[in-house]
């Protein structure tokens, strides 16, 4: 009771900075002071505060279940473990938004203290541009959905937290994600700022490619992270499905890689400055529109959207206000320098850069489409429409074996003017590259000209980026980590794409079935109670076309609050492959259905993600860009 | 000087429109392959003639119409009006039960079999796919 108190007129409160704090910087910002000023510093620092208030009393009232709090009435039970009751609080609308506020806040906090060396007047904009974001954000919260609602009379019980949910990867998911989206507010709010400041410059670029890391490291991981969740707990041994959800985290993710490269330009000639501040405009609205998609329910159906139109035309208001305020900050401050990108020599850093930027943006438009176009065509002809992984497979990949090309030939230019250097070894390596893929791929008895070829030019920028390694000690190694992470995702999820297999069956108690060589043994059930769930383990033998045995238990657990089944599949991990099983349970029948699969690389593909998200942790550490 | 210039911005340009026209072009022609229409049994009776193009069904799965043997998981998909018969082998995922709602991709037989290839799990909190409620029309 108290606690959702405190945390619903600490928003207020928080919401009442907001409007101190313009008003503190407008003042500052007209008037002769060099510096920003204390108090704006301070405000924004209460400011952050009160949010921090706010989100702890909503924990609070998660971890003692306090249900007169209808947020978590609706999302909480007593019966579920501390852990999950207090990730519950990200879990769901309402305090998922306040997340947001709260890494919002947060975020020009800390821009306002790590800026100091910037130009006042850019500081203060910044300022007042993010706190134009925060303000919707609170105005979002307070009007359509507060997470300190009353309930009356007080339920004895809550109504629990979906089961899928209640997983240590999803708990932690949501807040590394939101650190990448919010990180980008700040990337848009600064480079708004520096378009009216004209300083879109060399200094503003090493400013502000930590920003872009930061939230690039981020959102990586956070998309890791969601994706190792599908892995495991849905039960389908896939790890990316296309899926609306999972489309709309990677497209800002695809603009920012953009907007990392073309900082890196900017850096270092001043150049593609229209380039840097669009991509931070788009990045941010994509973040916005993932968030805002996903949390409405507009993307699963746009019937959704129609039961809380006070939500969605608030969205739908608020980002084009957005929109619509940075194209006229872009197209009234902007004045294209004219070192801008029509000068590059074609042969150079930057312009590989630049087809870097080109090949990224036909990505976006690829899963852009897919994702937007069946709700655009529900909304005109209501035709209900899937878009499915063949048409991003098919339009992705062809493209795929030149832009993999790209990235082990570019980085070996120079600025400016280069020359292609070394004609001999890249040849070289390509042809060790064709040669192995060859080999590996008439082994493995799958002739596709298709596969030979990304194989070959993801190899290629393998190799490419193993011996700079070696060659260039420590001069790049932020991009060249990156870049052999890459090749390296793209090598795992190709072979394990091919050399994947699985057996499905039903099968009783008791049974074995054959397959090949190998065999699956359905030794028995075991029944276990836990506080908010009961489950049946199943007990497999499982002997492989190699003749090792392995023991696998995979679950399903009937929780009871909601009550819902959910199957846990039981994975053996090693460094070359997993073996996953999982089971279902087909209500009232004898047969439980069992999916066995065995996954090559599986360890890899997570690993490449994190060596490319290192490759960023690098470049954030390292003192200088390279020479 | 300046005419060698303009030319290759001209170039440039040129080569920028034709490859964002060709993009264009490739992402809705492949859109139009790999697009999955979804129907609700209703509607599949309706049908004048069967398509051999992969096609998703929506609905709630009948009460007792599971029928599992060791190699098939069989059971039919109603929208209360009409109702079809779906064949599936392959793994059903973990919401799938009697008077659930259920959305099954694959081929037609005809107008009272379908032959599913995927029976698939929205990771939706509602636990219900939207597709199926509105083809159940709300219920």
């Amino acid at each position: 009771m108290l606690a959702s108190q405190i945390g619903y007129y600490s928003l207020v409160l928080g919401l009442l900075f907001s409007f101190l704090l313009c008003a503190a910087s407008i003042k500052n910002f007209n008037n002769n002071n060099e510096r920003v000023d204390k108090n704006v510093i301070t405000l924004s620092l209460l400011q952050l505060i009160f949010v921090i208030i706010s989100f702890l009393s909503l924990i609070l009232s998660f971890v003692n279940s306090d249900f007169s709090n209808e947020t978590v009435f609706d999302n909480s039970h007593t019966t579920k473990p501390l852990f999950y009751k207090i990730t519950g609080t990200w879990g769901n609308h309402e305090g998922s938004l306040l997340l947001w506020l709260l890494v919002l806040t947060l975020f020009i906090f800390l821009f306002l203290i790590k800026s100091k060396h910037q130009p006042k007047k850019y500081r203060i904009l910044t300022l007042l541009f993010q706190q134009i974001i925060i303000i919707g954000f609170f105005l979002f919260v307070l009007m359509t959905s507060n997470p300190f609602d009353y309930l009356f009379p007080i339920p004895a019980e809550g109504l629990g937290l979906n089961p899928i949910l209640q997983d240590p990867a999803l708990a932690i998911h949501p807040p590394i994600l939101y650190l990448g989206y919010v990180g980008s507010s700040i990337i848009f709010s600064s480079s708004l700022a520096a378009v009216t400041q004209g300083y879109i410059t060399r200094e503003w670029g090493q400013h502000i490619k930590k920003w872009v890391l930061v939230s690039w490291i981020f959102l990586s991981l956070g998309i890791m992270l969601g994706s190792i969740w599908a892995y495991y707990e849905l039960g389908w041994g896939g790890f990316w499905f296309w899926d609306p959800v999972e489309n709309i985290s990677l497209m800002p993710w695809l603009t920012l890689t953009a907007l990392l490269h073309c900082i890196l330009v900017l850096e270092k000639r001043e150049a593609l400055t229209s380039w840097v501040v669009v991509l931070s405009i788009t990045t941010f609205t994509l973040s916005m529109c993932g968030t805002f998609l996903i949390r409405s329910g507009i993307l699963n159906s746009v019937h959704t959207f129609a039961n809380d139109p006070a939500r969605g035309i608030f969205i739908l208001v608020f980002l084009f206000v957005l929109i619509f305020l940075s194209l006229i900050i872009f197209f009234v401050f902007h004045k294209e320098n004219n070192k801008d990108s029509n000068n590059f020599f074609w042969l150079s850093k930057e312009t590989s850069i630049l087809v870097n930027n080109w090949f990224m943006m036909y990505f976006l438009s690829v899963v852009l489409i897919g994702t937007v176009y069946p709700v655009f065509l529900d909304v005109i002809s209501s035709e209900k429409i899937s878009v499915g992984p063949p048409f991003y497979h098919k339009l992705i990949a062809p493209f795929l074996v030149l832009f993999l090309l790209f990235m082990a030939f570019g980085p070996k230019l120079r600025w400016i003017k280069s020359k292609i250097e070394n004609k001999n070894s890249l040849i070289s390596f390509l042809v060790i590259s064709i040669a192995i893929s060859l080999i590996i791929l008439r082994k493995l008895n799958t002739d596709v000209l298709f596969y030979t070829v990304l194989i070959s030019a993801a190899f290629f920028l393998f190799f490419i980026s193993v011996k700079e390694l070696f060659v260039q000690k420590f001069n790049n190694i932020s991009q060249v980590v990156a870049h052999l992470g890459f090749s390296l995702l793209i090598l795992t999820i190709l072979f394990n794409n091919i050399l994947s297999s699985e057996i499905i069956t039903n099968m009783k108690v008791g049974e074995k079935y054959n397959h090949n060589k190998s065999e699956i043994f359905f030794e028995k059930i075991e029944e276990k109670k836990e506080s908010n769930y009961n489950s049946i383990v199943g007990h497999f033998k499982i002997i492989d076309e190699d003749g090792k045995t392995i023991k696998l238990r995979p679950e399903i657990r009937i929780y009871n609050q909601p009550i819902i089944i959910t199957s846990e599949a039981d994975i053996r991990t090693t460094l070359l492959e997993d073996k996953f099983l999982v089971m279902n349970l087909v209500k009232g029948n004898e047969y439980f259905n069992i999916r066995y699969q065995i996954k090559p690389f599986m360890l890899w593909i997570w690993i490449s993600v994190l060596l490319i998200s290192f490759g960023g942790i690098i470049s954030l550490f390292k003192k200088k860009y390279e020479k | 000087m300046y005419g060698k210039k303009v030319k290759l911005r001209f170039l440039f340009l040129a080569l920028i429109l034709l490859s964002v026209i060709l993009s264009v072009f490739l992402i809705l022609q492949s859109l139009k392959d790999n697009v999955v229409y979804f129907q609700s049994p209703s509607e599949i009776k309706n049908l004048i003639e069967i398509d051999k193009k992969k096609i998703r069904v929506g609905g709630m799965v009948k009460k007792n119409s599971i029928n599992i043997n060791s190699n098939e998981v069989n059971f039919i998909i109603t929208d209360f009006k009409n109702e079809i018969n779906v064949i599936f082998a392959g793994a059903v995922p973990n919401l799938f039960a009697e008077g659930k709602g259920v959305v099954a991709e694959g081929f037609l037989k005809d107008k009272n079999y379908f032959l599913a290839t995927k029976i698939l799990a929205k990771h939706d909190e509602n636990y219900m796919p939207p597709e199926v409620k509105e083809a159940i029309g709300d219920k």
